[in-house]
């Protein structure tokens, strides 16, 4: 008996350091997404898509680069929705699992921060789903798959002023949340430059808030044509029901950062009717983006969201920069440096979220979409924006 | 006018679960001497547990109406949630209280046992937000510009009653008196045939068990629920508690609306970062002119 358990020891012992011997023909991939905290669904959105590309690659015999297949290694790391610790997880990456390149963080308010770290370190770093443009502002090692806010504010601007026909607006805003400061900033200067008329309150919240009556009665006070909130998803559910119980009974226009299917369920049926920017509408989707979209529906039993699609096309983006680079180094520095030549060298990507130019920052120029909220709870594209 | 009226409206909501958890903070503090830092936390598995109840009964297993729902979860929560705070006293407080444990340590236990409350629960549920299905029809009236939904006057009167009811318990029972004379001396009152430990467990059922319909009622009026929903709040009702003058339970009800007052009423005025510096300022002057709290008293008479 004893025995036994010796040999199990011995034999495990083996496999662990054996593992290293097969390591040198794997690319190992980090991901910096939020699995806990604030926005769950966004990080478990995110490694269904990896999960599934992962298969795929590895299913058929791994990534071919330089005449030679090498397997995908993927490293999920939990940043709990929080700032600080998407710069621990993008360090513990980096320096303890050595990864050659990062996927995430996805939204920007860690994305900002988790961006620095990738850029200071010198290792490539694709964010899926941030918007605020200091994720990848003069940082030579950070791309993206997502538009901008400088895009996304107007495109909103225009859709409410035409829909609701509206004058004034009210905005409200998370003041911790890089992503939602920002694009409160942008959202405002678009709608002042339009000219129909002011933005009447422009109230902000804290991320841990649950209580919204005080800055809701200011903005209905202020008598807006319609309130823009671009929040993460589990506090629109909060607000929109907070502010009808204050009385207020005009439009709501939200950002990508709504375009959860969790939005529906914790918000029920005061959400439906709302309409919010986005980066892709699964409903009537063709060509290969519906490929995707059925084979996640097949595979998870819920339609990907925009985070997940958006992962896909960055992980779609990575590999190809990959492949740019024509070799892999055992060197993880050298990797890395190879990597972001061949990410910086894509000029336009087709993905599942679009097709896709990139500018000089890194950043893609591609179309938004504006989908509206279903009374059965899903979401229905409205119209498509290009810039 | 409107915009002041249906903002202190706002502020005696939120007030209202300040003072609700402040309650069960000074009660044990002012029987124990404890400071029970998983309070906060006891009031998230509240609302955790009125969900599953609530859930349960207007489920197909039962089937029951909404309205009939309410009315058998508001017991069974308060029931089920004094019993987590029963057993956290069970095996956390008592056995260091037994071996005469500093009270330094029984804090820190009770820190720990918060943190486990809310890391279980991350590790049980998952880290996703779960929505509290509504279960009395929501009315909302207007009343000349000023908007109120039955839901909040429902929240406002139940804190009055707890309080009014606790004032009672301690100050007019035989129970009450008892806890008081624990808060006097807790070596000498054994000794005239008090059970103490009974005595104390009572104190864990109330303070636990207004917990439970504070989270039920905080699940109804903010239906998203998840794991660290206690902190925060928690955290800010203690310090509301102290303020009142940790112990007293008037204290503990001002103390709490006056923190929900100041909250809504900074960040109705200037931008929401400012609220907790002022709010916190305020108190910290209050403290500064009185450090016993509003209701405290210097001497250890305390309850």
């Amino acid at each position: 008996m004893k025995r036994s358990i010796k040999n199990l020891l011995l034999v495990s012992l083996a496999l662990l350091l054996a593992v290293p011997a097969f390591a040198a023909d794997t690319i190992k991939i980090g991901f910096n997404i939020p699995l806990t905290g604030d926005i769950p669904e966004v990080g478990e959105g995110s490694k269904n898509a990896a999960e599934m590309y992962l298969a795929d690659i590895n299913g058929a015999g791994g990534l071919e680069v330089g005449g030679k297949k090498y397997m995908l290694e993927f490293i999920y790391m939990d940043n709990e929705a929080k700032a600080d610790s998407a710069v621990n997880a993008a360090l513990k990456l980096i320096e303890q699992e050595e990864v050659v390149a990062i996927i995430g963080p996805n939204s920007s308010k860690q994305a900002v921060p988790g961006g620095g770290t990738a850029n200071e370190n010198r290792v490539p770093m694709i964010s899926p789903w941030s918007t605020n443009p200091n994720t990848t502002l003069d940082r030579p090692w950070v791309f993206r798959a997502a538009f901008l806010d400088p895009f996304q504010g107007p495109v909103i601007a225009d859709f409410a002023a035409k829909k609701f026909g509206a004058k004034t607006a009210a905005v409200l805003f998370d003041v911790a949340n890089d992503y939602s400061v920002g694009l409160a900033e942008v959202f405002k200067a678009a709608w002042e430059a339009k000219g129909l008329g002011p933005v009447v309150a422009y109230e902000s919240n804290g991320t841990k808030d649950q209580d919204f009556s005080a800055q809701l009665t200011t903005i209905i006070a202020a008598k807006p044509d319609f309130i823009f909130v671009p929040e993460n998803y589990n506090q629109v559910a909060l607000i929109i029901p907070q502010a009808r119980d204050l009385g207020y009974k005009g439009p709501f226009m939200g950002s990508d950062s709504w375009g959860t299917p969790d939005l529906v369920k914790l918000c029920g049926e005061q959400c439906n009717g709302q309409y919010f920017s986005t980066h892709y509408a699964a409903a009537g989707a063709k060509g290969a983006t519906k490929v995707f979209i059925d084979r996640y529906m097949a595979k998870y039993g819920e339609e990907p969201a925009d985070y997940a699609a958006l992962t896909w096309d960055s992980i779609g983006l990575m590999v190809e920069g990959i492949k740019n680079a024509g070799m892999v180094d055992k060197n993880p520095r050298k990797m890395r440096q190879a990597i972001r030549d061949g990410l910086a060298a894509i000029k336009s990507f087709d993905g599942v979220t679009g097709s896709s130019k990139f500018n000089e920052q890194g950043d893609p120029i591609k179309c938004a979409v504006v989908v509206k909220i279903s009374d059965e709870g899903t979401f229905v594209f409205e119209e498509s924006v290009c810039p | 006018m409107d915009f002041i009226i249906q903002n202190i409206l706002n502020a005696l909501q939120w007030g209202s679960f300040y003072a609700l958890i402040a309650l069960g903070y000074t009660l044990v503090y002012g029987v124990l001497r404890l400071i029970n830092f998983a309070h906060g936390d006891i009031f998230m598995v509240g609302a955790y547990i009125s969900f599953f109840v609530a859930g349960f009964l207007i489920g197909p297993l039962a089937g029951l109406s909404p309205l009939m729902a309410f009315l058998i979860t508001v017991p069974l929560t308060m029931f089920l949630t004094s019993l987590v705070g029963v057993t956290l006293e069970r095996i956390a407080y008592r056995p260091l209280r037994r071996k005469g444990a500093h009270r330094l340590y029984v804090v820190i236990t009770a820190l720990m046992c918060g943190l486990i409350l809310e890391y279980s629960n991350l590790a049980v549920l998952g880290a996703s937000r779960l929505k509290f299905p509504e279960l009395i029809e929501k009315q909302i009236w207007n009343i000349g510009g000023i908007t109120l939904t039955n839901l909040k006057v429902m929240v406002i009167v139940a804190a009055i009653l707890v309080f009014l009811f606790l004032q009672w318990v301690v100050t007019r029972t035989r129970v009450g008196m008892a806890m008081r004379a624990i808060s006097y001396d807790k070596f000498a009152i054994p000794l005239m045939g008090i059970p103490v430990d009974q005595i104390i467990v009572v104190t864990f059922v109330l303070g636990s068990g207004f917990a439970g319909l504070a989270g039920l009622l905080f699940a109804m009026s903010y239906p998203v629920l998840e794991p660290f929903m206690g902190m925060l709040i928690g955290w800010k009702a203690f310090i509301a508690a102290v303020v009142g003058g940790i112990g007293d339970i008037k204290g503990a009800f001002v103390g709490g609306f006056l923190l929900g007052f100041i909250e809504v009423g900074v960040v109705s005025v200037f931008p929401s970062t400012y609220r907790d510096l002022f709010a916190f300022t305020i108190l910290l002057l209050i403290l500064w002119m009185k450090p016993t709290g509003l209701f405290g008293m210097p001497q250890s008479t305390k309850i």
